[in-house]
């Protein structure tokens, strides 16, 4: 009887616009097709009123695809450009390896404690508002012909595994070419549990989720994804120290081709992310596509411009890096941000992003290895706050904003909040592993290289 | 005998190759090299962060010849590899004591 209480299949909160369900509208449709799919031991009733739309099923399991590109490959060669030959093959690694460990993670225990809406009730704010309950681990109760929205729900949970699978794997930019394997998996599954886990339900559990409830907007990770691994990413590189000789020792880039290459595919795939966001084949994950697109372009060129009007030069990493801020930033906006705010907010955060990654990183001397909090972390809380204003129908958004101000500062609740949570429970779990296996390699390891020292193995053997 | 060391600027190779084979030398070693003289190296620039490059790749080719061929073959790698801009290279001259041809045995010369 899951489907009596708030959640799947039942009236959305009214202030929740963080990601249009459709629940409002298909309430009463939803609740059949959720029992029918949860309660399959009535196949009849569930032939006859649950059915999947083809065109949204279609769409999704397309969408899931794009984004599972996005870390494997994508986001593994955009990271792996950036680092030393000698520990490319470590980078690789840790994203693949993060993707395995995630994906088991999410059947055992992650999809429950993210989506499940067991004890949740809309405007009522207990445990269940901050983390969702264990009734779902294992993928419990799933069938065939389990529905969220008018998808498979078996789609809808891989869909949103590999949302869970490329935040960590951000992670690995700021503490490249310095970190245990074995603490990194730790911590990879350690952080997924405490930290993304509860922000994904906070935010996306549906009516009763404390971010949710609030009126945050974010409609495809702008705080549980970027803001969330970019504040993890500034305080592993902290807790971690900098690598040895940084920043006397030149530690340039070995392949901005496999970084290009990256970059393209985290543009392409985050078609999936954001369109796919909307969870159905419709209006709304089209706007989420174009704004997706003016965004991550004018991003792109904001970066560029910066760039050779204060260097006197264009640089392949700088575009490559433009794009991505661009693309973080139309992240929370993609659903209610018009063309034109896109464009607005793509310039300005390309130029932002430029010089968090230039100067704020140099003039503090932390090492955030390839600027996971200059990129993700800033242009998240930019993107996040100006998510708000930009929903405006008067600033030409498909929101139902009215106040910018305080829509602003709803915003600024949701990235505040984000920024403590993931900041103090980030150092708490790096510190515990500290303390037992230790986080960084010895001197000598690093010296050669991870590829050699952890894995045995060489990127490039040329003869 | 003469053994000539020369370091150019890689794009130059085929026109050196060429205008020594004119001269009638038709054998060298090729090797890939990182230096710098006068020239000194060139800065990179990654996310704000500046790197000067001191050592240029350079190529350094290596051959014998007989002390009548010496000044063709001296002015035939300058003429190949002259661009007229600072970085580009430089040729020693060396004593060369004997020389063998592996395959026949053949000595100076006739190994030539």
């Amino acid at each position: 009887m899951r489907c009596e209480k708030p959640g799947f299949g039942v009236t959305r909160h009214s202030s929740v616009e963080s990601r249009d369900w459709g629940f409002g509208r298909h309430s009463r449709r939803m609740i059949a097709l959720c029992v029918a799919g949860l309660l399959s031991a009535t196949p009849a009733f569930a032939q006859g009123a649950a059915q999947a739309d083809s065109g949204d099923t279609a769409w999704m399991l397309t969408a899931t695809m794009l984004v599972l590109l996005m870390t494997i490959p994508g986001l593994a060669l955009f990271y792996g450009g950036m680092v030393r030959a000698k520990n490319l093959l470590s980078v690789l690694m840790q994203c693949f390896a993060i993707t395995a460990l995630i994906s088991v993670l999410w059947m055992l225990y992650g999809y429950s404690l993210a989506f499940s809406t067991s004890g949740m009730h809309a405007g009522v704010t207990n445990l269940h508002s901050f983390i969702g309950g264990l009734d779902r681990a294992m993928f419990a109760g799933m069938t065939p012909a389990s529905l969220v929205q008018r998808v498979p729900e078996s789609v809808f949970a891989m869909f949103q595994l590999t949302f869970a699978i490329i935040t960590p794997a951000l992670i690995v930019g700021a503490v490249a070419e310095r970190m245990k394997f074995s603490a990194l998996l730790l911590f990879t599954a350690a952080w997924f549990t405490v930290v993304y886990l509860p922000m994904a339900h906070m935010v996306w559990g549906g009516p009763g989720s404390f971010l949710g409830d609030l009126g945050v907007l974010d409609f495809a990770g702008g705080t549980v994804v970027h803001i969330n691994a970019g504040i993890a990413g500034l305080v592993a590189c902290l807790v971690l120290g900098k690598r040895r000789g940084y920043p006397h020792t030149p530690m340039p880039p070995h392949n901005l081709g496999y970084t290009l290459i990256g970059a393209s595919m985290l543009w392409l795939g985050w078609f999936g992310f954001n369109a796919g966001s909307a969870v159905a084949a419709n209006g709304s994950a089209g706007m989420a596509m174009l704004v997706t697109q003016v965004a991550t372009a004018a991003a792109a060129l904001g970066w560029m411009a910066i760039e050779w009007l204060i260097h006197r030069r264009a640089s392949v990493l700088g575009i490559a890096s433009g794009a991505v801020a661009g693309l973080v930033a139309i992240t929370p906006a993609a659903g209610t941000i018009g063309p034109g705010g896109a464009l607005l907010l793509g310039v300005l955060v390309g130029v932002v992003c430029f010089f968090a990654a230039t100067r704020l990183k140099h003039r503090f001397g932390y090492d955030d290895s390839l600027d996971v909090f200059g990129v993700h972390a800033i242009a998240g809380i930019v993107g996040a706050l100006l998510t708000g204003p930009f929903a405006a129908p008067a600033l030409g958004g498909f929101g139902t904003v009215t106040h910018l101000f305080r829509q602003l500062g709803i915003q600024a609740i949701g990235v505040g909040f984000t920024v403590l949570w993931s900041g103090a429970l980030s150092l708490l779990i790096l510190k515990l592993i500290d303390w037992t296996v230790g986080l960084r390699v010895d001197e000598e390891q690093e010296q050669v290289g991870l590829d050699l020292a952890l894995h045995e193995e060489r990127a490039y053997n040329l003869s | 005998m003469k053994w000539i060391t020369a370091i150019i600027k890689p794009f130059t190779l085929d026109d050196v190759r060429a205008a020594l084979a004119e001269v009638g030398v038709d054998g060298m070693t090729v090797t890939e090299v990182k230096g710098f003289g006068r020239q000194h190296g060139h800065t990179e620039l990654y996310r704000g962060a500046e790197y000067v490059v001191d050592f240029l790749p350079k190529l350094k080719i290596e051959l014998a010849v007989g002390d009548d061929r010496l000044d063709h073959a001296i002015e035939a790698i300058g003429n190949g590899a002259r661009t007229g801009k600072i970085g580009d290279g430089k040729i020693f001259v060396t004593a060369l004591e004997q020389v063998i041809r592996i395959r026949t045995g053949e000595v100076d010369g006739d190994a030539l």
